[in-house]
């Protein structure tokens, strides 16, 4: 009765306000809502508005905070609460009497507290807490909307420490009778399973018993569960394989009951979900791909109504099929799907076959053919969606030929763009492109300029640092690069003189940068005129004081010579006074290196050396200085991270503000060094951008936790032809085609519709630009296109120098290899016939090893023999030239190189001293018959016995043994003649190799005529491309008379590499984690069989490396170097060369490692 | 699903379910930058956005926007079912919905999205299961609270296109 009153009462006032309106008497208590809705409706300005909730909420405030105030009053306050936040005004103080509605009201007051709840706060919000006993109140309850309820917010909101007090009360419910109890159950230990994987672990069985339940719906609520742990480890579920196509098959069959029924198509979301269920259960698994596809086909085959609900099925079925194990017939259904949603008139459908088609068309570049028409027209839709997505497809079938058009496109959808999101993508993608198949410097650099100038200061930070990488490092041919920076100058010498006040400052930055370093290679440009240019920029508005420090590193580098002294001054002057300390400094810098050209000269030296600096990254030279400091009671350095730790441990003080400055910013390092702030950075940060730079593409350089490309040669590849021809007569051509067309028309389909021929012409060439160059390299790709390594501007395999060695002795041998690799070539048939017996011998040799480490199929092993007798062969040759060209070298017959190849065995054999002009010392027979290694070394991969240095009592070979573990450096001694050397000491010594001596290093006496073996292992602590060894042996031919004989030799890298044993996705993880990488161009072998194949075990059978798997055009493959760090490399065929991309954690052993393939795939 | 808004053409929010954790000032940049984009589109222009890096879906019903984000691989044919069911769910409920049914009863409108999607996810498509849920706890409410249609005219002409059923075009 009292509510009666009470609501008459609260209605009065709205009664009042409204009764000369019509309809008034039926006001109820949501009456207030509706009158505050309608004065809303009233108003004009933002400001009334404003002022209006500010009334109201100051009214609802006054009312939830007294204690006369009714729960029903409550839940008509919190509507309008509700409301005013939707209309975006804050309403905070309600929370926590939303809390209370729920905790205390009756069911309906609940509901709307609950829903309040859900509204209000967000998972981290603290209030949440008093939410839980409310919640496990009514779990408990026996009312079913209040159980009912309770889940629901649990599925929506809940604080993830608080799961465990719920969880059992959520579990049990999974046995409710009733099924709506049982459906939310398992969607709030969906939930929780998002928010918190560990709490529901123990429950897995349980999610079983939920996807058996006997309501579709409970079942359906399931899959959430199981697609996401499915995605998560799709491995452990693949017995439910079996169970999921059963279901897929019911519900395609129409087994369901009616209610499931949306349009007449029997449960489409039960479907979708179970389609994307099985795509993640089958890929890249054939066995549970066959389980699947007949249930996919009858997908396909049902869904034929048209109707967007049927598509959104079609379009997840075609999905799925390109995603598990390929299967012909089925792709060839999906493919004739895709056409339909790609020639459907409905806009939407369109979009999501360009979708499709971009899914696909990196497995077969074909579809893009047939559909090139629509692709164009898409091109040109009004719709900017459409075009992005048209664009992205064109992304993913870039090719040399087609790149100019495409990037046209590309920039001229840029221009008209204004979605920072969207500009920051495309940017990306056109570097990328532009680096990678650019037809010409000049072209290169006004894409550039465009992708700067457009791109402007959203772009990825590293997309400018890279663009000057590509310069500072230098590309393979010396002219070609200087063609780039010449034209580079000139352009950026033209834009300067153009307005370049709305030139983004990366741009600015990336001129001033290329003209500091490379203005002074252009002969018939005034530096005067450079000079005055940077300095305009330096003076001009607008500039940030960042661009203002690349100027005047700029004109540092420029202002060298006396001549210079005045200008420099004058800039000294007029920034001495600047607020930037960065440029005062980097001012007096320049005032100071002007004044002493020699200083200039020493500080700039020029050109600039092509190698990065060696950075000291750990300070050592500061340690005298921090020694010090310590010793006076400074407190010890901690890193930026450990510093915030501690900050966020002690909570009471926030102290975020100064956390966040803590990381340097680029403009504070001052640098007046030829690198750019940018490239020192870098090359000091061992971290590298390649990491960035992957997510940088985002989505689209799916990197290897991405789809995997399934389709190889068994796959759908056989069937481009087939499937070329039936289009081609399905769509008879209403065009006559001129004949300088049919070179397109090979490649390209006619178009579908006949058009005004003008137009067509205009398409018909532009289809024949886009899609130039594709179907004939439309393999599968690995890595995701984006990942290839660049064919235009090959960056220069940077080369580890050491300090001692590589340096003058790696162009020795590079050059003694390139002469001899040439009279190889000219001698191999001769010289192979004069000696006949040797090579035979030597692939026997050679099995031994290889067949001990028993991973070679038949193939390889067949390949290997004749590979490696080929090795024989050249290795004879140039063993007989060294004959010929110097006679004192001994050679026995049985030198056969295993691996590495045979040019580490040569610079070994190069190394002589003493002793030149002596005669052979022992016969060939009995050298063979003594030096040999001891038994128990043989059966392990060896390198064959060569001959350091000998004297007339004494000579020395050497063998390496390729144990697991270490390099083993067995060294024999033998003596010819035949009196007995006493004292015999053996001591080897080699400063960037670990070396312990095992046993025989020392010894009384050796007889005439006998041998001894010494053995040192050895292993390399930091990878260089070669390292020398030196020893000597010191003997007593009689007492007191002691001899020393010296010998030295080389070892590579290569001796101290191990095959890496991976499987693919041990790979692709080991590949995320690490960054430092480079690529390179490598020959591909030509001639028999798949060139990929037959390059890769050419290098595995030279260098030991794993071959981890083999995909269609692409392999990836595994080393490590013994003691360090692995190296992973990935190789894609790019026309005629092999695209390389190496990683590892050491930065040099990449370079190295690229170095010896180099030589091994030269010598093959 | 990571959010559902619901706007009108004049660009005011009528409905917001967050099923991502944010913030409320991202919330409303978010509100403000889609609603923004969405009414600049074109009446003929694919019902998909990408959006920073979302999909967006949307549909627009006489006067209101059904916008949906959803993440990339999901499927964008479905989410606009899933609107369109919501719609179907509110046109049997309301009998012959239309927006001023939504303003004034929006809590209403939230239950009834509630009882279909759970946590972003479909949890009943089934149209009579749906609404037998909803009408189950609105069983339990009290004949005090009047069923609320409006009546046409009561609040002057601006709103009128706001009346007029979401089915209608």
């Amino acid at each position: 009765m009292s509510d009666v009153v009470e609501k008459t009462l609260t209605a009065l006032p709205a009664l009042l306000a409204l009764d000369s309106q019509p309809g008034a008497g039926k006001l109820s208590s949501t009456s207030r809502l509706r009158h505050l809705i309608r004065s809303i409706t009233e108003l004009t300005s933002k400001h009334e508005e404003e002022k209006l909730i500010k009334k109201e909420l100051a009214a609802i405030k006054d009312q939830v905070s007294s204690p006369n105030t009714t729960m029903r009053q409550m839940r008509e306050l919190m509507v309008r609460a509700m409301y005013c936040e939707m209309l975006g005004y804050e309403a905070d103080f309600v929370y926590i009497h939303a809390i209370k509605l729920a905790q205390q009201g009756t069911v309906l007051e609940k509901r709307v507290g609950y829903l309040a709840v859900s509204l209000f706060l967000n998972e981290n919000h603290e209030l949440l807490l008093l939410l839980v006993n409310t919640v496990l109140k009514d779990l408990q309850s026996t009312n079913l909307i209040e159980v009912c309820m309770a889940l629901t917010v649990v599925s929506q909101i809940f604080p993830k420490d608080m799961i465990p007090a719920i969880l059992p009360l959520v579990e049990e419910k999974l046995s409710h009778p009733k099924e709506i109890i049982r459906r939310k159950a398992v969607l709030a230990l969906y939930k929780f399973y998002l928010i918190a994987p560990n709490q529901v672990q123990h429950i897995h069985g349980k999610f079983r018993k939920a996807l058996c339940d006997k309501d579709p719906g409970v079942m359906m609520s399931s899959l959430h569960i199981y697609l996401q742990m499915i995605k998560e480890n799709p491995a452990s579920y693949k017995d439910l394989t079996g169970s999921f196509v059963t279901i897929l098959r019911q519900v395609v069959g129409g087994k369901l009951p009616l209610d499931f029924n949306y349009h007449s198509v029997p449960a489409p979301w039960l479907q979708i979900q179970l389609l994307r269920i099985l795509s993640l259960l089958g890929r890249e698994d054939q066995s549970m791909s066959e389980l699947m596809y007949d249930v996919l086909d009858e997908s396909l085959r049902r869904a034929e109504m048209n109707h967007n609900i049927t598509y959104a099925i079609l379009y997840e079925c075609v999905k799925a099929i390109y995603t598990i194990h390929p299967k012909a017939e089925l792709l060839e259904k999906a493919a004739r799907c895709i056409g339909n949603f790609v020639l459907s008139p409905k806009i939407n459908l369109k979009y999501l076959g360009l979708k499709a088609l971009t899914y696909v068309v990196q497995h077969d570049a074909n579809l893009a053919l047939q559909h090139q028409m629509t692709i164009i027209e898409c091109l040109d839709h009004s719709d900017l969606i459409i075009k992005r997505e048209t664009l992205e497809l064109l992304f993913r079938i870039t090719n040399a030929q087609n790149v100019t058009i495409i990037v046209e496109k590309m920039l001229g959808f840029l221009r008209l763009c204004n979605d920072d999101y969207t500009i920051i993508d495309l940017v990306g993608k056109v570097a990328e492109l532009a680096e990678k198949y650019a037809p010409d410097n000049e072209w290169f650099i006004q894409t550039m300029n465009v992708v700067f100038s457009l791109g402007g200061d959203l772009m990825q930070p590293d997309l400018p640092s890279n663009f000057l990488r590509l310069f500072a490092d230098g590309s393979e041919s010396e002219e070609q690069d200087r063609q780039l920076k010449l034209y580079a100058v000139d352009s950026y010498l033209a834009v300067l003189k153009g307005d370049c006040s709305h030139l983004p400052q990366r741009f600015l930055q990336v001129i001033s940068w290329v003209l500091g370093e490379y203005s002074c290679l252009k002969e018939d440009v005034d530096q005067q005129e450079v000079i005055r240019l940077l300095k305009k920029l330096l003076e001009q508005r607008g500039v940030s004081s960042e661009t203002r420090s690349w100027a005047l590193s700029a004109l540092t580098k420029l202002c060298k010579g006396p001549g210079y002294a005045e200008l420099a001054l004058e800039l000294a002057e007029s920034l001495s006074s600047s607020l930037d300390t960065v440029l005062r400094q980097q001012a007096h810098e320049l005032c100071l290196l002007s004044q002493d050209s020699q200083l200039h000269a020493r500080v700039l030296p020029h050109p600039a050396p092509s190698d990065n600096l060696e950075v000291d990254s750990s300070l050592s030279f500061l340690d005298g200085f921090v020694s010090d400091a310590l010793a006076a009671g400074a407190a010890p350095y901690k890193p930026p991270h450990q510093r915030q730790e501690e900050l966020s441990q002690q909570r009471a003080l926030s102290l975020e503000p100064y956390g966040l400055s803590l990381p340097v910013t680029m403009s504070s390092c001052t640098l007046t060094d030829r690198q750019s702030p940018t490239f020192l950075s870098m090359s000091s940060d061992l971290s590298g951008n390649s990491t960035e730079l992957s997510h940088r593409t985002g989505a689209n350089t799916l990197m290897l936790e991405g789809v995997k490309r399934v389709w190889g040669k068994d796959g759908y590849i056989p069937q481009k032809e087939p499937s070329l021809t039936p289009a081609a007569v399905d769509e008879p051509s209403d065009v006559v085609q001129s004949p300088d067309q049919q070179g397109a028309a090979e490649t390209s389909l006619p178009e579908p519709e006949p058009e005004p021929p003008q137009l067509d012409q205009e398409k018909q060439q532009l289809a024949s630009s886009l899609f130039v160059g594709l179907g004939s390299q439309n393999s599968m790709s690995l890595l995701g296109k984006t990942e290839v390594a660049v064919p235009r501007f090959r960056r220069k395999a940077r080369q580890h120098e050491s300090a001692s060695t590589s340096g003058t002795s790696e162009s020795s041998s590079n050059s003694s290899h390139s002469s001899r690799s040439t009279t190889d070539s000219f001698l191999y048939g001769g010289l192979l016939e004069e000696e006949p017996a040797t090579p035979i011998q030597n692939s026997y040799h050679t099995l031994k090893p290889t067949i001990a480490n028993g991973s070679h199929d038949a193939r390889q092993h067949s390949q290997m023999v004749s590979s490696t007798s080929e090795n024989e062969g050249a290795a004879t040759v140039s063993a007989k030239e060294d004959k010929q060209a110097n006679s004192s070298q001994i050679l026995g017959s049985d030198m056969v190189i295993v691996r590495p190849s045979k040019l580490a065995e040569e610079s070994i054999v190069s190394q002589r001293n003493c002793s030149k002009s002596l005669p052979v010392a022992f016969p060939h027979s009995s050298d063979s018959m003594v030096l040999q290694l001891p038994s128990e070394l043989q059966e392990l991969p060896h390198s064959d016995v060569v001959s350091l240095t000998s004297d007339p009592h004494l000579s020395v070979s050497c063998c390496r043994v390729f144990r697991e573990d270490a390099l083993l450096l067995v060294l024999l001694l033998f003596n010819p003649t035949e009196t007995a050397l006493r004292d015999v000491a053996v001591e080897l010594s080699c400063e960037e190799l670990e070396t312990a001596s095992l046993r025989g290093n020392v010894m009384e006496c050796l007889e005439g005529r006998k041998s001894s073996v010494c053995r040192y292992t050895l292993l390399m602590e930091r990878p260089h491309t070669q390292v020398a060894f030196t020893g000597s042996v010191s003997y007593q031919t009689q007492p007191g008379h002691t001899h020393i004989l010296p010998f030295s030799g080389k070892l590579s890298t290569a001796d101290f590499i191990r095959p890496l044993m991976l499987n693919t996705e041990e790979y692709g993880k080991l590949w995320l984690s690490i960054s430092n990488d480079v690529k390179q161009n490598l020959k591909l072998l030509t001639g028999g069989g798949d060139p990929l194949r037959a390059t890769l075990n050419a290098l595995k059978d030279s260098l030991q490396l794993h071959i981890v798997d083999i995909i269609g055009s692409e392999g990836i493959v595994a080393c490590h170097l013994l003691r360090g760090g692995p190296c992973l490399m990935h190789c894609r065929v790019h026309g005629a060369s092999l695209a390389v991309w190496l990683r590892s954690p050491l930065p040099s052993l990449p370079d190295c490692l690229l170095y010896h393939c180099q030589r091994a795939l030269q010598e093959h | 699903m990571q959010f559902m808004l619901l706007f009108s053409r004049q660009g005011k929010l009528r409905l917001q379910k967050w099923y991502v954790p944010l913030s409320d000032k991202e919330k409303k940049k978010i509100t403000r930058e889609l609603v923004q984009t969405v009414l600049a589109r074109k009446p003929k222009m694919c019902s998909f956005l990408e959006w920073r890096d979302l999909k967006i879906v949307y549909k627009r019903y006489a006067s209101l926007y059904f916008c949906c984000a959803i993440e990339d691989q999901d499927n964008e044919l479905i989410t606009l079912e899933i609107i369109h069911r919501y719609v179907e769910l509110l046109d049997k409920y309301f009998g012959s919905v239309c927006e001023l049914d939504i303003i004034f009863n929006f809590e209403k409108a939230y239950f009834i999205l509630d009882e279909f999607l759970l946590g972003g996810e479909a949890q009943e498509t089934s149209k009579k299961n749906v609404l037998k849920a909803i009408e189950q706890a609105d069983l339990l409410q009290e004949n005090l609270d009047f069923q609320i249609r409006l009546f046409p005219g009561v609040l002057g002409p601006n709103v009128s296109a706001e009346s007029s059923g979401l089915f209608q075009s």
